[in-house]
């Protein structure tokens, strides 16, 4: 929280009281790459649908209702396009992320016993939401394993799109077909993250808030 | 303002900072990364010239697929072979697959057929089948991959295109070798001169060591492991060595002009 600190210490050498300051939650730069991401995602996972349904890992399709692009060619259409912004954005995310600190003061450090104490309080409601700036124990663990999970999205989305020219990685998610399951089950771990994420955020309203206006 | 730029990357020069995460960028990235922004801007420039261009995102679509044909053109290695398979991992029986049915399918006489060369090329005579035939071939056992997602490995007997384009001694410095088929509604491709020229790119005669059957493309489909299976044209009728972009069957509906795998 260098973003807090650095901020707040400005604001106090300038003589503003620290009182009428409200606590800066998320900084500018993470709610920028937040939406952008959501925004990509968004666009990523209905073009794909529309891709899966031209043929199905499973027994069952998308209903066209949901997907985007109309046919397989516009959705490989804005499949290739989407992913540009994705990977910027990620890309861009994962070097702030680690630069800044933000990783390793959020998301470290998470134990098993504290992931295991506060699975409980959340599921008896005794969870506190007091501090938005700490996340718990089980926020620590969604938070940095979707972050794995778009990691290994986007490699075996590209080991789809070029298994001659990244063979290699392709090969390392165990060759083209195993690496069009692998990319599905990271959509469909990322579309369930993003049900209890919304879900939650929704329940604690001042959470979304600060994604948007920072506080 | 100011207090936001602190916020953005408090205690960090952001100079330096901007440096660090370009370098993480994957070679890919950085590199067309400008190119990218440059081709936007240019389009923004274009349809501010155009009052009655309005901006729409099918436009936008095109450029980026355009864009992707450059990074992959960049990408693509001539020298990265496709992963070859054994004669045990061949897909049985290996799909026919075509926007008809196979009744549909062309049906060649193999003695009346005759491969036009056009184009850039010195020897623009037409070839017959005994005479291809003639010419040395190799085995490959690669894998298919369609844009739809599914794919099955099969083997391939042919000459290297390569090998044939320098027999007819075509300008391998044009930008395509442009295919076009007998399929109905008419069947047409264009293959970048660099993948033509790729060692596994085949005109292929056999399947499974037998003549080329009639839903695998007979007389000659070209093979491009390299791409995928829509730019492996089949029933060919005619290639011409050319400088301008023809365009193709499903090129022109919308698919990535450059599709390599």
């Amino acid at each position: 929280m260098s973003s807090i600190t650095a901020s707040d210490q400005q604001a106090s050498a300038k003589g503003i009281p620290e009182a009428t300051r409200a606590k800066v939650i998320q900084p500018a730069w993470v709610r920028a790459l937040h939406w952008t991401n959501a925004f990509a995602m968004v666009l990523m996972i209905m073009s794909g649908w529309q891709i899966y349904n031209a043929s199905p890992l499973f027994g069952f399709t998308f209903p066209g209702s949901i997907t985007l692009g109309g046919w397989l060619g516009g959705a490989l259409l804005w499949h290739f396009a989407a992913m540009w912004l994705l990977m910027v954005n990620g890309l861009i995310y994962l070097a702030l992320g680690f630069a800044t600190g933000r990783f390793r003061k959020k998301l470290l450090p998470i134990t098993p016993v504290g992931v295991i104490s506060d699975t409980k309080a959340a599921l008896t409601g005794k969870l506190s939401h007091e501090d938005l700036s700490k996340y718990n124990q089980v926020q620590k663990l969604l938070y940095a394993g979707i972050i794995v999970v778009g990691i290994l999205i986007v490699l075996s989305g590209l080991s789809i799109w070029k298994p001659v020219q990244l063979q290699y990685l392709t090969a390392l998610f165990g060759g083209y077909d195993t690496a069009r399951y692998v990319h599905f089950v990271c959509m469909a771990a990322i579309v369930a993250f993003m049900v209890v994420h919304v879900a939650l955020a929704l329940l604690v309203p001042k959470s979304l808030r600060a994604m948007i206006i920072g506080r | 303002m100011r207090r936001l730029r602190n916020l953005l990357i408090p205690g960090v020069d952001k100079s330096l900072l901007l440096k660090d995460a370009v370098k993480t960028m994957p070679d890919l990235t950085r590199r067309r990364f400008v190119a990218g922004g440059a081709s936007f801007g240019a389009l923004t420039l274009l349809t501010g010239c155009d009052v009655t261009d309005q901006f729409s995102a099918e436009q936008m679509l095109k450029q980026v697929s355009k864009f992707n044909d450059a990074v992959q053109a960049w990408m693509f290695n001539p020298d990265a072979m496709a992963p070859t398979f054994p004669e045990s991992a061949i897909t049985k029986p290996f799909p026919f697959n075509a926007y008809y049915g196979l009744e549909d399918a062309p049906e060649i006489e193999g003695k009346d057929w005759k491969l036009e060369v056009r184009g850039l090329v010195e020897n623009k005579k037409p070839w017959t089948l005994e005479e291809l035939y003639k010419l040395p071939q190799v085995k490959q056992v690669t894998r298919h991959i369609c844009v739809e997602g599914w794919s099955a490995i099969g083997s391939w007997t042919g000459t290297p295109l390569r090998d044939f384009l320098k027999i007819v001694g075509a300008d391998t410095r044009a930008k395509y070798v442009w295919f076009q088929c007998a399929d109905k509604d008419g069947y047409n491709s264009p293959l970048d001169m660099r993948t033509a020229l790729h060692a596994q790119t085949q005109m292929t005669f056999k399947f499974g060591d037998e003549i080329l059957p009639r839903a695998y493309g007979f007389p000659m489909k070209i093979r491009v492991p390299t791409k995928l299976g829509f730019k492996n044209p089949k029933y060919v009728l005619s290639m011409e060595v050319t400088n301008d972009y023809k365009g193709g069957f499903w090129e022109d509906q919308g698919y990535n002009s450059f599709s390599g795998s």
